[in-house]
């Protein structure tokens, strides 16, 4: 039964397969998900799954049905709760931000296998990659941050000059206040905990905005964050678009938004309002430049460990739908082939020949998302270019291991931000070229490059500008909790991971002590020719040129 | 005035200097900087002169606040450049090697900075960047890369739509709000140093020589930056109900003795800067509820823009002098019955630039710093951690966000780029599919990193739980 849809900011789309589709209006609430249709999967279990759509047709309809809904209202009067919990308080106390960390920590342990389901039905994510890229992460997060969280929350003394002599000087952290996590899809775990790790370790009150697109997921943070942490001072909002501007139209203490540049852009204006800080975690086209080099005679599997590196980079973290997952590779014509090669052959080795049917795949999100993968594909100039793969399954919303070459940088898969399981590789006279290439799109979240020669990797962390870098393998650096993770440009602004999330949702205050001794009258008025020679030897800083500017001597 | 058509060739001519790389350089970063030095000093006398023009400064109120700590920031930026542009190493752990991290910082391209009429010449150099209503200074700095683009809202919306890398901000909230609305087009990141009223609050003193050093300061942060027209001069002061009128006695003396028996005569204290400011101020003293209150001072002088140091007993709250930011030289003193009061008083209000305490009162001064949000607090003085450094200054709430300062300054314009560098040599061979529990258990050890546990696994000692 199909009705008329709306076209709105985020189309929420999941759909079951093989089975005809019922589209049920979803107007969601804040627990319970709307009326699941039972799906068979290979025998093995029922498996649940939503449809959600927002139709502006059909509100006289919703407004029959009676249930709660998250409005402006709403929002602002949860806002007006956590802003009392937080005033009174509450989130600022060492023991409340441990308390909590430890309920994330334990919530994790216990209801992994809840976890990995969730993830499983959202994205038909491998059991494995689940617990690598979202269950470890999360987990390693917490637990650095009850470790450090001691240290962190010290004010930090600075030290201060001879003109503001007798002082002292520190930067205290302070938390924001009311914060907003606006969360995405395809880390739908980590990249709703991680930053929600910063914000309390960081002392402020929390909400959380999970994305609808991974529905399952969203369902089970809401209640795991209710049972296991305190609801005075951290909740769950689950919804869309609707729920979304409400939550967008209160005033926060900081906003941490993770997805696309165009939506970023509507946090970023709505923000605006309010004058709230905010973080935006974007995408962006993030290239591989491969050497040829990499293929030396004397480490023989060189090659083949970059190929490996890239493909797990590419198709291992869901299926190319992560915003650091290698977008496209800049190659010489050359050694293109050999490339090509070795990744064909790796790909087998990890997937099989029949990667659709592998169990180590993930599958993509939803239908509109794997419309818009097979659009790329279809386009002219494109199709013709793949080389390896380009089989799909709408059924299972599947879509193997694809690579072209050379497809024309004016088509969509070249513009666009792929997120899926395509990689093109373009090719060029020599590697020099491919810093022109990256240069003139907008700076992505990540760059990579493979190559052992050094002056190639000093020209490529000097020229080219990224949210991160990594030589010779790809994603890793997003494990490392001592690097900042963020964008820049179009690829975002702010960061965190590690202490950068303490400090992405801290005020660092600045406290200065001022003693009553050594007091210049130069400052005061009335000003006099003298004063403001005094003036300029105690800005100079210089401690030889004070005391003769105090006993009356001066140069000027 | 610019010419809106003028400023395309201008934009691209700034892209192109930034594309050629040069400005990346240290050389051509240094060699500005000391143009800027060089600036400062050969035409000292000129923007003294031009400061007194615009707003009345004394040349020793222009040194020591604009020209003076400009020279200071300058010199700092000369001193450390070298070592804020190297790399930091980062730390990973064992299980990483040989693995390298590093924090590279490199320039975010071009920025654009818009500044404010009451410390006109307060600009930090760094990446290419193009400034709106400043005097001119293209003789001394690389015209190709460094602009200055005269103009009121017309030019300034203009700028605004176009595509920065960065906007670094110094005005009001209600003009930050544009600023900001208009960055978010372009995903261009903002640092935002607006205002706010900024309270001193004021505990009693024992000793007479404390009293008189604190007085002086307290004035010198009101009257003497800049009239009061400044974001981090001391909005209103927060008393004890009975220290009030000993505090009163103690500023109107002082206050006589720093700008004279007629202020109007001294070249002590700066005017106010234009006609549409001074009826602002004017309008707030004319509210009959307000002029009951002055219990000091409150002459103006229309014709030359000039307004008396005015101190005001108890004015209404609901008064717009109590509500909106004044930057005027108008000093609002609040009665509480105990001093501890101030700290709900100011939590009810929006967070300001800066809170100042008069104090000696170690619990006084620990609660207001765990009680209180604002850009920074001082004890016992005021405006001058203008000076400082090596602390942040900046805003939180409505008095803005990101900070500047120092090394600061730096970052604020710098994009902190993550470098990781792995070899091709050691592999963790069970990051690849196809999965199983065995690469399951091996890495669970490893991101635990349970080195013993890891080499249970491998040697089949322990399974997957």
């Amino acid at each position: 039964m199909m009705r008329s849809l709306s076209l709105e900011l985020f189309h929420v789309c999941s759909v079951d397969g093989g089975y005809t589709r019922s589209l049920r209006n979803q107007f969601p609430k804040q627990r319970n998900p709307p009326l699941p249709i039972p799906v068979l999967k290979k025998g093995k279990r029922l498996r649940f799954t939503h449809s959600s759509f927002i139709c502006s047709a059909t509100l006289a309809v919703m407004a029959d049905e009676k249930k709660k809904v998250f409005d402006v209202e709403s929002a602002a009067s949860l806002v007006k709760e956590l802003r009392g919990s937080f005033n009174a308080g509450k989130t600022k106390s060492y023991e409340w931000r441990i308390a909590q960390l430890k309920g994330i920590e334990k919530m994790i342990d216990e209801r992994e296998k809840d976890i990995i389901e969730a993830l499983h039905e959202d994205l038909s994510k491998p059991e494995l990659e689940a617990f690598v890229s979202e269950i470890s992460m999360s987990k390693g997060a917490c637990k650095l941050a009850l470790k450090e969280l001691g240290h962190w929350m010290k004010p930090e003394k600075a030290k201060t000059s001879m003109t503001t002599y007798p002082s002292s000087a520190e930067i205290v952290s302070e938390p924001l206040g009311v914060v907003l996590v606006i969360s995405t899809w395809n880390y739908p775990l980590l990249l709703s905990i991680d930053p929600v790790i910063g914000a309390i370790a960081a002392g402020n009150a929390v909400v959380l905005k999970p994305s609808e697109i991974a529905p399952a997921t969203s369902t089970l943070l809401s209640k795991l964050l209710e049972e296991y942490l305190d609801n005075s001072s951290i909740r769950v909002v689950e919804g869309s678009v609707a729920e979304t501007t409400a939550l967008l139209e209160q005033k926060w203490d900081k906003i941490f938004y993770t997805g696309s540049p165009r939506v970023g852009r509507i946090v970023m204006a709505a923000a605006a309002k309010h004058l709230t800080p905010v973080t935006l975690e974007l995408g962006g086209k993030c290239p591989v430049v491969v050497d040829s080099n990499v293929n030396l005679q004397f480490y023989l599997c060189d090659l083949k460990v970059a190929a490996r590196r890239i493909i797990a980079g590419k198709w291992a973290c869901n299926n190319g739908q992560a915003c650091i997952a290698p977008d496209y590779i800049i190659t010489t014509k050359d050694f293109a082939p050999k490339l090509i090669d070795v990744l064909r052959h790796e790909l087998e080795e990890f997937f099989g020949k029949n990667p659709i049917e592998s169990e180590d795949m993930s599958r993509i999100v939803s239908v509109q998302h794997f419309k818009r993968l097979t659009r790329l594909l279809d386009e002219d100039e494109v199709s013709d270019k793949i080389i390896v793969g380009g089989q799909s399954d709408e059924n299972q919303l599947k879509i193997a291991p694809t690579i072209l070459v050379d497809v024309p940088e004016d088509t969509e898969i070249m513009k666009e931000e792929i997120f899926g399981p395509l990689l093109p590789i373009l090719t060029v006279e020599n590697l020099e070229e491919s810093f022109d290439v990256i240069n003139s799109k907008s700076k992505p979240l990540a760059a990579y490059l493979f190559s052992e020669n050094k002056q190639l990797q000093k020209d490529f962390v000097n020229n080219i500008s990224a949210g991160g870098m990594l030589i010779n393998d790809t994603i890793l650096h997003l494990t490392v909790s001592s690097l900042p993770f963020g964008g820049v440009g179009e690829s975002g602004m702010g960061s965190y991971h590690g202490k950068f999330s303490f400090d992405a949702f801290s005020h660092k205050k600045a406290v200065l002590y001022r003693g009553f001794t050594g007091e210049s009258p130069a400052r005061y008025p009335p000003y006099t020719p003298g004063k403001l020679k005094l003036l300029k030897t105690l800005t100079s800083g210089n401690i030889v040129s004070i005391l003769l500017a105090l006993l009356g001597f001066s140069k000027d | 005035m610019a010419e809106i058509e003028n400023l395309e060739p201008d934009l691209e001519e700034l892209r192109e200097s930034y594309r050629s790389g040069k400005t990346k350089e240290a050389s051509w970063r240094k060699s500005q900087l000391k143009g800027l030095l060089t600036l400062l000093k050969e035409q000292e006398k000129d923007i003294f002169k031009a400061l007194e023009q615009d707003l009345g400064k004394h040349y020793a109120e222009s040194y020591r606040d604009e020209v003076g700590t400009l020279t200071k920031s300058v010199n700092l930026a000369l001193s450390s450049l070298k070592d804020w542009m190297s790399s930091r190493k980062a730390k990973l752990p064992i299980a990483a090697f040989p693995s390298t991290a590093e924090v590279f910082p490199e320039p975010l391209g071009l920025v654009l900075i818009i500044s404010s009429w009451n410390f006109p010449f307060a600009f930090r150099p760094g990446s290419s960047q193009l400034f709106s209503s400043s005097k001119t200074i293209p003789t001394y700095l690389d015209k190709k890369a460094v602009k200055v683009i005269e103009g009121g809202a017309a030019v300034g919306e203009h700028l605004l739509r176009c595509k920065w890398d960065k906007i670094f901000f110094t005005g009001n909230p209600r003009v930050g709000r544009v600023v900001m609305t208009a960055a978010a087009n372009h995903l261009t990141p903002v640092t935002l140093e607006l205002g706010g009223k900024c309270p001193a609050i004021f505990d009693s003193f024992s000793s007479s020589w404390d009293k008189e050093m604190v007085i002086k300061r307290v004035l010198g942060g009101k009257f003497g930056a800049c009239a009061g027209q400044a974001c981090i001069a001391i909005d209103y002061i927060l008393v004890q109900e009975g220290f009030a009128p000993t505090l009163l006695e103690l500023l109107r003396k002082m206050a006589k003795i720093m700008f004279g028996e007629n202020p109007r005569e001294t070249k002590s204290m700066a005017r106010i800067i234009n006609k549409q400011h001074f009826l602002r101020l004017k309008n707030i003293l004319d509210d009959p509820s307000v002029q009951s209150c002055i219990v000091h001072g409150g002459g103006v002088d229309e014709d030359n823009l000039f307004m008396e140091p005015t101190i005001l007993m108890n004015p209404p709250l609901k008064a717009s002098i109590m509500t909106d930011e004044i930057f005027g030289p108008l000093l609002p003193i609040i009665t509480l019955k105990k001093i501890e009061d101030s700290i709900e008083f100011i939590n009810s209000r929006p967070k300001a630039l800066a809170i100042y305490v008069f104090t000696k009162n170690e619990t006084l001064k620990r609660r207001i710093i765990s009680e209180t949000s604002s850009g920074s607090v001082t004890f016992n003085d005021a405006i001058i951690q203008y000076a400082a450094d090596t602390i942040p200054f900046g805003g939180v709430g409505e008095s803005g966000f990101g900070r500047y300062h120092g090394k600061f300054s730096f970052d604020t314009f710098t994009h902190e780029k993550a470098i990781l560098r792995r070899s091709l040599l050691t592999e963790f061979w069970f990051r690849f599919p196809p999965w199983n529990d065995f690469k399951l258990a091996l890495t669970k050890s490893a991101y635990n990193f349970d080195y013993f546990g890891f080499l249970l696994v491998l040697m089949g000692l322990k399974k997957n739980s």
